[in-house]
């Protein structure tokens, strides 16, 4: 495998634009003859779709729910990054890629992290232009709210909606598309495998999840923007659909697979309340401008209801540890502070598995409508789940699976090792290192999908003849015989086990030796038992109902045979990755009060993971980077 | 619909305040009776024009009704309203019966076909000094409304196009898009002011008939 | 708890279907109403029955994928609350409890409790959009929006698309969820160059897709998880005179 980023010479502020002088162009009337096929219509398929259909290309769409609005970039909640600058506090370009790469705790690539800030703020343009209700001032102008991780106020938000309404700008630029025929739209369909051509992704194979029609689709390039493998955790606060199956089949199909081990465990969502919950919910980060967390300083006052704990009595820890940021430390630092605490017997509420976030204090400042204006909605989820109101007394939160910054390794192009197969969004590694600021998902998906992919796509489209590839090669017959017997074996198996009790065992190990802290012996543990579940999966599964037809067991099924050989990539790279960074965190590598300790020397590098065939360890491979602009230094948040 | 309906509502209004000359004596009524009927042009246009307002009404309602039904061809299990009025839900019988009602009522009092009798009373008005022989519309009303299952069925029927309106009247601000939620209570008051005051207004004639606070002359 | 479950049971889209009752014991107060379900299909599965169809993503409120039609009312009729956020802790023990697809004809059924919603796509597709080509966009502060404005496009942008406007109304209209997608876009400054034409194209639409018309009942508005107020029909209805008389005008 040959790992080339093909990062851009030059100044850093210039990459970007020198790039796209010298990318190769295809003439405007010659575009409708390539075809590219996009699976997912989140934010970086959805806006990538709509982008390419307006430039002239031939686009096909797909994605497993019943509509492209339904993707799961809908649930993000708190906002949207952006260099605007808006509020003259010091931010600029500059500023949100040295957060980002800080914020990624150095694991991240200086070139395109530095793009993803230069095109942040087209993004808030364009989605403007397109009717999303950001929040405003009185003024009519935009309004902005901090987010964790940085010190300049430069986040847009549309109340606790960002994610919906800023898809639904996507969306409706894709249904434009949709209607003038220039994007044809799947719904119900979900990508089973790739196909490559002499090399090259020229194709897929889906599922039509209503009829079971197994079928293949060519191309002149593929990309996937099918989002992340939080689920491989079984309770996340991902949708319950989304999977790895796309990510999973390119990578044993040859594509790279970078960082696995890099997942972000969001410090504030609802704590589970038992064995029968399927998700977990978010509360977004932004509740941390104005909720204060703690725990009871005495673990004997946990039981008691927190009104009656005094205020003496109470431990505000990130306040405590982390006085310069506060509440608003970072993701992974607040994560593991909380689990911290209840590790040490001080959490609270059922299973001592929960922190309090406080809004007395700002209600008491600022008013209860103010508080109800900025966060409303998000407190009217947490008391619809859990039966109690923020404004009384404090809500519960733990941290959860959100997240993965890991991916299919892409090069700058955001081309994978596979020539023709383009990953964008959470399904790539690109720009988050091991860890993700908050705010910055959304800017990605968009960033991919608006700004970069529409500037490097053509550049691989000018070399390749179009329309020469079709489904009636031996190429698809094969790969489609491959997922058809597949499928099959999937429901002729007839065992005791449901996949969703095997995909629960499977969480449990995952949450447990892969989650928010890990350790060798918990890591050769789960890389014992993980095939052992793999083994019972597939000895053992039960399947009912028939492969054509409409059959959500027979999809469950083989979204989690892609989560049990993603999970044991996981382990491996969470393995021998035997440092510490951002939300990758090895108990072995850490200060004496707890803070993560990076092993620069060994690790300032982007693993790459080759696939070598089923039961064979991976080869690991790596993509040394290099820090010019944001010198090399340890995170400090305090 | 809602235009069909709005010239409906309107006209209703003014043949209240028609039926409420009653009060004022035998020859006030008549006399504004005749003036109505003076110029045949005026009265069978108008004739024509309330016609064709209640058959597009009439015919507007069953086709959207069809399309409706073709909508949703299979009904829950369980059909709730929890917010749907029981005058929107019954606009359909309402209208049924108002439909009904208006034929009678126009065989009744316009054509007189069931009652023929009420041809042959007359009343002579004095007009510019002329003795002219009219119709005796108020004596045809007192002694229709002295029958008392005529005055039942009229003030049962009258308070079906009360419920009418008031879902109609408001649900006319809301076809012609000028509700909102401000005004949304505030014209749907209205809405339920307009349909009492039409009930009201017409259901005194035979109440104070039926009370005999009217008589007939003589 | 326990309880018993009528539930809606069709093979495929063009077969007829049927309801079944199933009883399912030991449901946690604390878990949601589609919990309580993959309780169920976990049971179905292990006795090697075919599980019930259902839709659901997110499952917090925001997808809008989830439907069902739950005693009669889609999402459950708690205000403000799509099925997936409607926990078991509001029914009672032993309660039966009907679960049945939303229905209307531009909604097939494709199996058991699993509709065909693409007629909103449809609409969409007509004219939900404000025509702006990526990379083309001014300054987002040169346009100034008054913040109750703003406030106000939120609201309307909040629908989900789920439907239960549609099964709610017992003429399958979707009047509230067309009107507010164009309430949305043409209130706002960016969206008025294109007001008449997203009017009249997305109402036409919508006619075509079969949904039934509006009786101001009220109860599309009743049912909506976000809560989209009536307003938007009759500022949908205005949008659609003025459009129209401007259009017979200028013909």
């Amino acid at each position: 495998m040959i790992i080339d980023a093909k990062i851009p010479a030059g100044p850093i502020a210039e990459k970007w634009s020198r790039h796209k002088f010298s990318n190769k162009l295809v003439n405007p009337a010659n575009r409708r003859k390539y075809h590219v096929i996009i699976v997912g219509t989140g934010l970086a398929g959805g806006s990538a779709a709509a982008t390419l259909a307006e430039q002239g290309y031939n686009v096909t769409s797909f994605c497993y729910q019943d509509s492209p609005r339904r993707a799961h970039s809908i649930a993000a909640q708190g906002g949207i990054n952006a260099a605007k600058n808006y509020q003259n506090d010091g931010d600029s370009i500059h500023r949100l890629f040295y957060d980002t790469v800080k914020g990624g705790d150095f694991r991240s690539r200086e070139a395109n992290v530095h793009r993803l800030a230069e095109v942040s703020a087209n993004i808030i343009d364009q989605c403007a232009a397109q009717g999303v209700p950001f929040a405003r001032e009185y003024g009519g102008l935009l309004a902005n709210r901090s987010f964790g991780g940085a010190q300049v106020s430069r986040t847009f938000y549309a109340r606790g909606a960002t994610g919906q309404q800023l898809l639904l700008g996507a969306y409706s630029a894709l249904s434009r598309q949709i209607g003038l025929g220039t994007v044809k739209m799947y719904n119900r369909h979900e990508m089973l495998d790739l196909v490559l051509v002499d090399g090259h992704a020229k194709g897929i194979v889906t599922r039509n999840l209503v009829t079971g029609e197994i079928k293949s689709w060519a191309a002149d390039a593929v990309v996937l923007a099918t989002g992340g493998y939080s689920n491989a955790f079984y309770l996340s606060t991902n949708a319950v659909g989304c999977n790895s199956i796309a990510t999973m089949r390119a990578y044993k199909k040859g594509a790279g697979f970078a960082n696995p081990c890099y997942t972000q465990i969001h410090p504030t969502c609802i704590p589970q309340s038992g064995d029968h919950q399927s998700k977990l919910t978010l509360m977004s980060e932004s509740l941390r401008n104005d909720g204060r967390v703690w725990v009871p300083k005495d673990a004997a006052d946990c039981e008691k209801p927190p009104e009656q704990i005094p205020e003496e009595a109470r431990d505000y820890f990130l306040e405590r540890k982390y006085p310069s940021f506060g509440n608003l430390a970072p993701r992974d630092i607040a994560s593991r502070a909380a689990k911290e605490a209840c590790d040490e017997g001080r959490g609270v509420g059922p299973g001592k598995r929960g922190v309090y976030l406080d809004f007395a204090d700002a209600i008491q400042r600022l008013g209860e409508s103010a508080i109800q204006e900025r966060y409303g909605n998000l407190f009217d989820i947490y008391e619809r789940i859990t039966g109690d109101s923020a404004y009384r007394k404090p809500m519960r939160i733990y941290p959860a699976p959100h997240y993965t910054m890991g991916g299919l390794w892409v090069d700058y192009n955001l081309q994978s090792t596979i020539p023709g197969l383009f990953v964008i969004g959470e399904a790539n590694f690109s720009d988050h290192g091991a860890n993700r600021l908050g705010a910055s998902a959304l800017m990605q998906g968009l960033a991919d999908g608006y700004f970069v992919l529409p500037n490097t796509l053509p550049n691989y489209l000018a070399g390749e003849k179009p329309g020469i590839i079709n489904t009636g090669l031996d190429a698809f017959q094969e790969v489609e015989a491959d997922v058809n017997a597949f499928t099959e074996k999937l429901l002729s198996i007839n065992g005791t086990r449901t996949p969703r009790s095997l995909h629960l065992d499977l969480g449990r190990i995952m949450w447990e030796k892969c989650g928010m802290a890990r350790n060798k012996a918990g890591l050769e543990e789960a890389l014992r038992k993980i095939p052992e579940i793999r083994q019972e999966f597939w000895a053992n599964l039960k399947v009912t109902g028939e492969g054509k037809q409409l059959n959500q067991e027979l999809e469950r099924a083989g979204r989690l045979a892609e989560f049990l050989d993603l999970a044991e990539l996981m382990c491996h790279d969470a393995l021998d990755r035997d440092e510490s960074c951002g939300g990758h965190f090895r108990e072995e590598h850490q200060t004496e009060d707890g803070e993560a300790v990076r092993l620069d020397d060994d690790f300032a590098h982007a693993a790459i993971w080759e696939y070598r065939g089923a039961g064979e360890k991976p080869t690991r491979h790596v993509e040394e980077l290099d820090f010019k602009d944001v010198p090399l230094a340890v995170r400090s948040y305090k | 619909m809602a235009l069909s309906g709005l010239i409906l509502a309107g006209f209703v209004f003014v043949h209240m305040l028609g039926n409420l000359q009653l009060f004022l004596g035998q020859e006030a009524l008549n006399s504004y009776a005749y003036k109505l009927q003076s110029i045949p042009a005026v009265l069978w246009g108008f004739r024509a024009f309330l016609l064709l307002a209640t058959v597009t009404h009439v015919l507007t309602a069953i086709s959207l009704v069809r399309e409706n039904r073709a909508a949703r061809p299979k009904p829950n299990a369980e059909e709730k309203f929890i917010q749907a009025t029981f005058a929107s839900r019954g606009m359909g019988l309402t209208g049924a019966l108002l439909f009904a009602f208006i034929v009678f009522h126009v065989l009744h009092y316009t054509v007189r076909i069931t009652h023929p009798e009420y041809q042959d009373m007359h009343y002579i008005l004095e007009k510019n000094g002329k003795e002219v022989q009219v119709h005796d519309v108020f004596t045809m009303m007192v002694s229709g409304f002295t029958e008392k299952w005529i005055s039942g069925t009229y003030i049962v029927c009258m308070a079906m196009l009360c419920l009418h309106l008031t879902h109609g009247v408001s649900s006319l601000f809301q076809t012609i898009g000028i509700r909102n939620t401000a005004w949304k209570s505030r014209l749907d008051g209205l809405a339920i002011a307009y349909g009492w005051t039409v009930f009201i207004g017409f259901v005194s004639v035979p109440m104070a008939v039926l009370m005999g606070v009217i008589n007939l002359p003589g | 708890m326990n309880l018993k479950l009528k539930i809606w049971r069709q093979d495929t889209s063009d077969g007829s279907g049927q309801f079944k009752h199933y009883e399912i014991n030991n449901v946690s107060p604390d878990s949601s109403f589609l919990e309580m379900l993959d309780m169920l299909n976990e049971q179905l599965v292990e006795s090697g029955d075919q599980s019930v169809a259902f839709d659901s993503d997110c499952r917090e409120g925001v997808c809008g994928m989830c439907s069902l039609t739950i005693n009669g009312i889609p999402h459950g009729g708690h205000q403000g609350t799509t099925t997936c956020q409607l926990h078991m802790r509001s029914f009672s023990d032993g309660q039966t409890i009907t679960i049945e697809p939303f229905r209307a004809k531009s909604f097939p059924v494709l199996r058991d409790l699993v509709v065909d919603r693409g007629g909103f796509d449809e609409i969409i597709q007509a004219g939900g959009f404000i025509t702006c080509r990526t990379g083309s966009a001014q300054d987002a502060n040169e346009i100034p929006i008054p913040k109750p404005l703003a406030d106000d496009a939120f609201d309307f942008a909040a629908c989900i698309g789920c439907g239960a406007c549609v099964a709610a109304c017992k003429n399958a209209s979707a009047m509230l969820f067309t009107g507010a997608k164009i309430a949305h876009l043409n209130s706002l400054p960016q969206g008025k160059a294109e007001k008449d034409r997203r009017t009249l194209s997305m109402v036409s639409k919508m006619d075509e897709a079969g949904f039934g018309n509006c009786r101001n009942y009220g109860e599309c508005s009743a049912v909506c998880p976000k809560e989209i107020p009536l307003d938007v029909i009759a500022k949908m209805n205005r949008d659609f005179a003025v459009a129209s008389v401007k259009g017979f005008i200028s013909k």
